[in-house]
């Protein structure tokens, strides 16, 4: 069953509506509902609070203010800067200045409306332009750095500078924000939340309340999605639900509507990166100088290993002999900004593709051959990052190559120049691009895991490990994993919610990393079950204890039984059932701990990733020229997944990816008016992709006889690379406004390339044409 | 005033439906509760809330009801703006409806294969547009069915692939039958118990009048008891597919004293092929709209392609696009380019108004208090001399599908034989307080010849006709540029050089 497409293990459950999600239990009697008061202002201080309407209204409770907090009143994850009910100071528009408690959630609406706040308006810092401009920043900047920069620009044969801003993206998983927390009376607190991080959601409860982690038990059933927007951004919803019920008693629940979840909740930061760049004749890149600007917002989040990821794939798969990254994270009056998919490597990577582009076209060389030129290769230096990792089993060479070949590539380029040059109004553009993404968390603590395997006396078993399901395939992958580790069939298995009380300390499931981490946790805990049952087997087939049996198919087999029908062998339950008589344990944790990697913040150098991900993308699209309009007609993926565990779901994360990060740098505008309030917070004005903008020739290929030593049955990770395919739709857009003018030397494209600005750089080029001639 | 009388006299304190099998029976619930909100109430947690706006298709439902030439099919509607009250009487199928015990049906058991759902939140909603589709007539599933569906975590493409294997069934079905000649080609291809259901499906025939201690719900289905309600109850408001006032039922959770509902007034729901013209009953859906008219205007054929989803299209009507007024609305231009005249009436009686006095500021029409649009005329008659009419609309938005427009347009030119034109309309959404036409540039065009140099020539002009503004959507500066260039793009769209 390892290495073979299976179903998601709740498919029958997600086609049927069966499947449970947080807000889908059975409500416990008594169950209250918050609704929050937010504030109309990106930058105030409160100055007055009115309850005296709220209190008219039928199934009003109570309100939740930072007086009513027990504990510290502050959910900051790397530093405490953010404070869970503002007590003097709004910092983002929306920003929950108190909640109030109802009856029912409409009741808690109602109230809420009632609510009568007076603020005094403060100077709002809006962008990252402002925030230079009045040097707000989270923190120093931050600096990785290879070789001598400014000697080797000077001595390049071409310089060029530029700018290049890259918009956020909001998460836009289909369930909401949602917790309950249930009070037992006895001073604890069950917690169930739509979190990726219970562990962390737990600490921040137990925060809050002022009481021991082990009072709270947080437990994620299953989420309607994450990509990285419930990492830490589930915790503040939980601990007010958690003050909410330390206040009165009663379980109390809370779900956000999709405004308010858009409106709330962080998103994908925005950055502003600035470059120099030199390169050769040939288009060789000799040196390249970057600041990187991201949007932190207004508390720190996780934006500073976000922007450590951004710096450490601002080489994407290129070596270049002489670098500087510099980071800065602006402070801003806006929503705090998080993880999502890619967790700033995406915004690292299109930068460099930018300069990539800008590099080929003032060379009027074809961008995929200024690609392939600076492609890591070789070994050493060459094949060296710029923060000292040496790139083991480098696979960008052989996987470019395969995808030329499959996309049949140099014939469509022909192809579609024989198209423009007879189409004046609209134009193809076609690109490829790679990706090279490193694997493990970036802070060398997170890269562990456990795991918890229970066998029962009727030989059926309970998995449990850290990591939660959201979408994404885990717990099919541990599921898979156990069965093959322990030889026996799917069937006998009950894949537990992820609890804080069934396996303690757990890490975010994020950063591509759950299965590489809870896989090898479930496999080490179903091989010290192995070990203590093989003896029990061998007794029970009247053989020597250390002999070696397979454990296969529920059965336990004698390997040197050589003709398989005449294999002595025993039932998996004979075996438990006689483990139990013989007074041996049928539970075992499992732990895991990722091996050789370490990184120096100080420095900037290490090894912080176990190995690398690989893939490349091609996209064609088709651009109008007179709406800005663009058609994404083909799509052809070469991607490493190593060994994959599941290749039905491996492939549902490389289209689903790639389809998510094609949104985001095309059709996906977060707008903020000048007040700071964000005016795309619902599916109405910010535009997700529908099944219409997916092209039906969309051709995906697992690299074969690919698998990764030391990790997982050969596998690789797959969460969060294939996002960074589409940056080939990005680069193919550029090509086909390209074609608009005669050899560009640059082709400035703002991201999302929305129509508009799609016909924007049009419009530009087709001026410079006009200058020119 | 009889026909009000009467239906008083049939007021009920019961709401009463058919979901999953079950016969529900309600009273004292609010009518303007949402069916989502009742289906989670009342612990129904199949069915999904992703954005409680019409917008992501995760609450999904399938209603029974009749295609565009009558026959009973289901309708995949968005269960978050339908008012429960306008459920009555009828017959909903919600996610938990379709397995019967632990045998999956075809459309739940292509999701499980394909791996269409990941993490399953919008899954619900996808198996309802999907099992809507399975049943529709002509047996093929395309993308379209679920345009209306949003999914975060696939990409659609295993989604896509279900649905062609359902299509694959489908067909193959139909074929079987065909050869063992089972089944008159009219009838539901696959046949089990819910084709079984359709052949029951009788329409609501009957006035339909619900009070709730706070709220009344009237489903009249003569015209002259809808006017005489709306006269009897001054603030009471009007409900055709519901797709606009839904947002304040779901989103606003606003609720109103009385509600009067349209959708079983036969006279509003007709298509007549007139002589010179045809006339469209303002209730009229816009999925049997896009059937039933589907080759005679080319700029409304197309445009209803890009109206919002299928889930809106099977409840959203003419006469409520219209009525509604805004100035994004996408068949307002369409209809401003094709001349079409609204029909109103009220017990004072019937008028008349050309479409382009029909709108009067923003969100203002000249519909009076009591007042209903009938209807909506839009005629066949060319220009005399025209030997040649070219005709279509455009609608551009941030994405291609489902999106409310950042300019819509629709162009109608009728040529004589020589080429010159004789007759031109150039009609906008999105770019002032109301639909609008650019008057000045047809009066300036009648008498040119249709070339590109024609066009190009009224761009400067044509481009500072209006002065939209900037948001979120787009710029004034491309607003105006897409007003000159999208004439520019029906030139070349037409066949022109």
């Amino acid at each position: 069953m390892i290495h073979q497409s299976k179903s998601h293990e709740s498919a029958i459950g997600h086609v049927t509506g069966k499947a449970v999600y947080t807000d889908e239990q059975r409500p416990p009697v008594g169950m209250l509902s918050l609704y929050p008061v937010m504030a109309p202002h990106a930058h105030a201080r409160i100055k007055t609070i009115d309850l005296s309407g709220a209190e008219e209204i039928d199934g009003y409770v109570t309100v939740i203010t930072a007086s009513d907090i027990p504990g510290i009143n502050n959910t900051g994850v790397i530093l405490a800067d953010e404070i869970l009910l503002p007590t003097e100071e709004i910092s983002y528009w929306g920003q929950a200045v108190l909640w109030v408690v109802g009856e029912t959630d409409i009741a808690a609406q109602r109230a809420a409306e009632q609510v009568k706040v007076e603020y005094e308006p403060l100077t709002a810092i809006l962008s990252i332009a402002d925030a230079i401009a009045a040097d707000r920043f989270h923190g120093q900047p931050t600096q990785i750095s290879r070789g001598a920069v400014e000697t080797a620009l000077a001595q390049s044969d071409h310089r060029l500078t530029g700018a290049l801003e890259i918009q956020g993206q909001d998460h836009f998983y289909l369930e909401t924000h949602t917790s309950w927390v249930i009070p037992d009376g006895e001073g604890h607190f069950q917690v169930y939340s739509s979190t990726q991080h219970p562990t962390e959601t737990q600490a921040i409860v137990a925060r809050v309340l002022g009481i021991a982690k082990n009072q709270v038990v947080v437990t994620c059933l299953r989420m309607g999605g994450g990509f990285g927007g419930k990492e830490t951004q589930a915790n503040p919803f939980a601990a007010v639900a958690a003050i909410a019920a330390y206040k009165t008693g009663q379980p109390v629940r809370v779900k956000l509507k999709r405004e308010q979840d858009m409106i709330l909740t962080g998103k994908r930061h925005a950055f502003l990166g600035q470059y120099e760049v030199g390169f050769t004749v040939e288009g060789q890149i000799t040196a390249l100088a970057v600041k990187l600007y991201a949007d932190g917002g207004w508390s720190l989040d996780l934006s500073p290993p976000v922007l450590l990821r951004a710096m450490v794939h601002v080489d994407n798969a290129y070596y270049i002999p002489h670098l500087t990254v510099q980071g800065w994270i602006a402070k801003t009056h806006k929503v705090s900004n998080t993880a999502f998919r890619g967790f700033g490597g995406p915004q690292g990577m299109v930068v460099i593709e930018e300069v990539i582009d800008r590099v080929a076209r003032a060379l009027q060389l074809p961008p995929e051959e200024v690609r392939e030129r600076n492609f890591y290769r070789g070994s050493g230096e060459r094949n060296t990052t710029h923060y000292g990792q040496e790139i083991v089993d480098n696979r960008l060479d052989r996987i470019w190559q395969e995808l030329l070949d499959r996309s049949n590539f140099s014939q469509r380029r022909s192809e579609i120049a024989q198209f423009n040059h007879t189409n004046v109004d609209k134009k193809r553009g076609l690109a490829i691009t790679p990706v090279k993404f490193g694997i493990s968390f970036n802070k060398v603590q997170y890269n562990q895991a456990g795991a918890f395997v229970l066998i029962y006396t009727d030989g059926s078993i309970q998995l449990n490990h850290g990591g939660t399901e959201m979408g994404q395939g885990l717990h099919t992958k541990m599921l898979q994993v156990a069965a093959k580790s322990l030889g026996v069939s799917l069937q006998r298995f009950r894949m537990m919610p992820t609890s804080t009380d069934k396996v303690p300390n757990t890490s975010a499931t994020a950063a591509s990393s759950g299965s590489d981490l809870n896989g090898q946790a479930v496999k080490d805990a179903c091989e010290a079950l192995k070990a203590r049952l093989k003896p029990i087997a061998a007794r029970l087939l009247e053989l020597p204890e250390d002999t070696t049996l397979e454990f296969a198919e529920d059965w336990i087999y004698y390997t040197e039984d050589n003709a398989r029908d005449n294999k002595r062998k025993i039932t998996f339950e004979a075996v438990v059932q006689k483990a139990y008589d013989d007074r041996i344990s049928l539970s075992a944790t499992g732990y895991y701990r990722t091996p050789t990697i370490f990184w120096n913040p100080e420095t900037g150098k290490g090894n912080p990733f176990y190995y690398f991900a690989y893939g490349a993308a091609v996209s064609e699209v088709e651009v109008d020229g007179l709406t800005g309009m663009f058609k994404l007609r083909q799509v052809d993926i070469v991607h490493d997944v190593g060994e994959s565990l599941n290749p039905l779901i491996d492939r549902g994360q490389i289209e689903g990816g790639f389809v998510q990060g094609m949104g985001w740098l095309t059709m996906e505008e977060l707008v903020w008016d000048d007040r700071g309030s964000l005016k795309t917070h619902a599916p109405s004005t910010y535009k997700i992709p529908t099944i219409r903008e997916v092209p039906e020739n969309f051709n995906v290929h697992l690299l074969q006889r690919a698998a990764q030593e030391g990790v997982i049955y050969g596998s690789k990770a797959v969460g969060e690379p294939p996002l960074m395919l589409a940056i080939s739709v990005r680069e193919a857009i550029r090509e086909a406004i390209a074609a608009f003018g005669h050899h560009p030397a640059r082709v400035a494209l703002a991201s999302p390339a929305t129509p508009e600005k799609i016909l924007t750089a049009i419009e530009q080029i087709t001026a410079e044409v006009e200058i020119v001639s | 005033m009889t026909d009000a009388v009467q239906s008083h006299n049939l007021e009920s304190q019961i709401l009463e439906f058919t979901l999953n099998g079950q016969t529900v029976r309600l009273s004292a619930v609010s009518p303007t509760m949402t069916l989502l909100q009742y289906l989670q109430q009342s612990g129904r947690s199949g069915t999904k809330e992703g954005c409680g706006d019409g917008d992501c298709g995760a609450c999904t439902v399938a209603v029974m009801g009749q295609d565009a030439q009558g026959k009973p099919t289901y309708h995949a509607i968005n269960s978050c703006l339908i008012p429960i009250g306008a459920i009555a009487g009828r017959t909903v199928i919600t996610v938990e409806g379709l397995a019967e015990a632990e045998r999956l049906h075809p459309v739940q058991a292509a999701m499980v294969e394909t791996g269409g759902s990941q993490c399953g939140y919008c899954t619900p909603g996808f198996i309802m547009s999907l099992f809507a589709a399975y049943y529709g007539a002509d047996g093929a599933i395309p993308d379209e069915t679920v345009e209306g569906n949003l999914c975060r975590c696939t990409g659609y493409l295993p989604i896509r692939r279900a649905a062609q294997q359902l299509s694959q069934q489908l067909s193959q079905a139909t074929l079987n039958q065909a050869a063992l000649n089972q089944a008159p080609l009219n009838q539901v291809t696959p046949r089990d118990r819910f084709s079984a259901q359709l052949a029951n499906y009788a329409a609501p025939r009957d006035d339909f009048a619900y009070i709730s201690p706070t709220e009344r719900f009237y489903r009249p289905t003569q015209l002259q008891t809808a006017l005489e309600l709306l006269h009897q109850y001054p603030d009471a408001v009007v409900l055709a597919g519901g797709t606009d006032l839904g947002l304040d039922l779901s989103h606003r959770r606003r609720s109103f004293p009385t509600i009067v509902a349209l959708e079983a007034i036969p006279e509003l729901q007709e298509i007549q092929q007139l002589e010179n013209s045809f006339s469209i009953g303002a209730s009229v859906s816009l999925s049997h709209l896009k059937t039933k008219l589907h080759g005679y205007f080319p700029s409304l054929d197309e445009m209803l392609v890009w109206f919002a989803a299928q889930q809106v299209r099977n409840r959203a009507t003419m006469g409520g696009n219209l009525a509604t007024a805004s100035p994004i609305g996408d068949l307002p231009p369409v209809l401003l380019a094709l001349d079409a005249v609204v029909e109103l009436v009220s017990l004072n009686g019937v008028r008349r108004v050309p479409i382009a006095e029909f709108f009067t500021a923003y969100r203002k029409t000249v519909l009076q208090p009591g007042e209903l649009i009938r209807s909506i005329e839009i005629p066949t008659t060319l220009t005399p001399q025209t030997t040649q009419r070219h005709s279509q609309s455009y609608k551009i938005g941030k994405r291609g599908a489902d999106d409310i427009s950042i300019v819509a347009a629709a162009f109608t030119i009728d040529l004589d034989a020589y080429n010159t034109i004789v007759h031109a309309r150039l009609a906008y959404g999105g770019v002032a307080a109301t639909p609008i036409r650019a008057i000045e540039i047809e009066q300036d065009l009648i008498g040119q010849p249709w070339t590109r140099e024609t066009v190009r020539a009224c761009k400067p002009k044509l481009r500072d006709c209006f002065t939209p503004l900037s948001d979120l959507r787009g710029s004034a500066h491309y607003r105006k540029t897409l007003v000159a260039n999208l004439f520019e793009k029906f030139f070349i769209d037409m066949g022109g050089r």
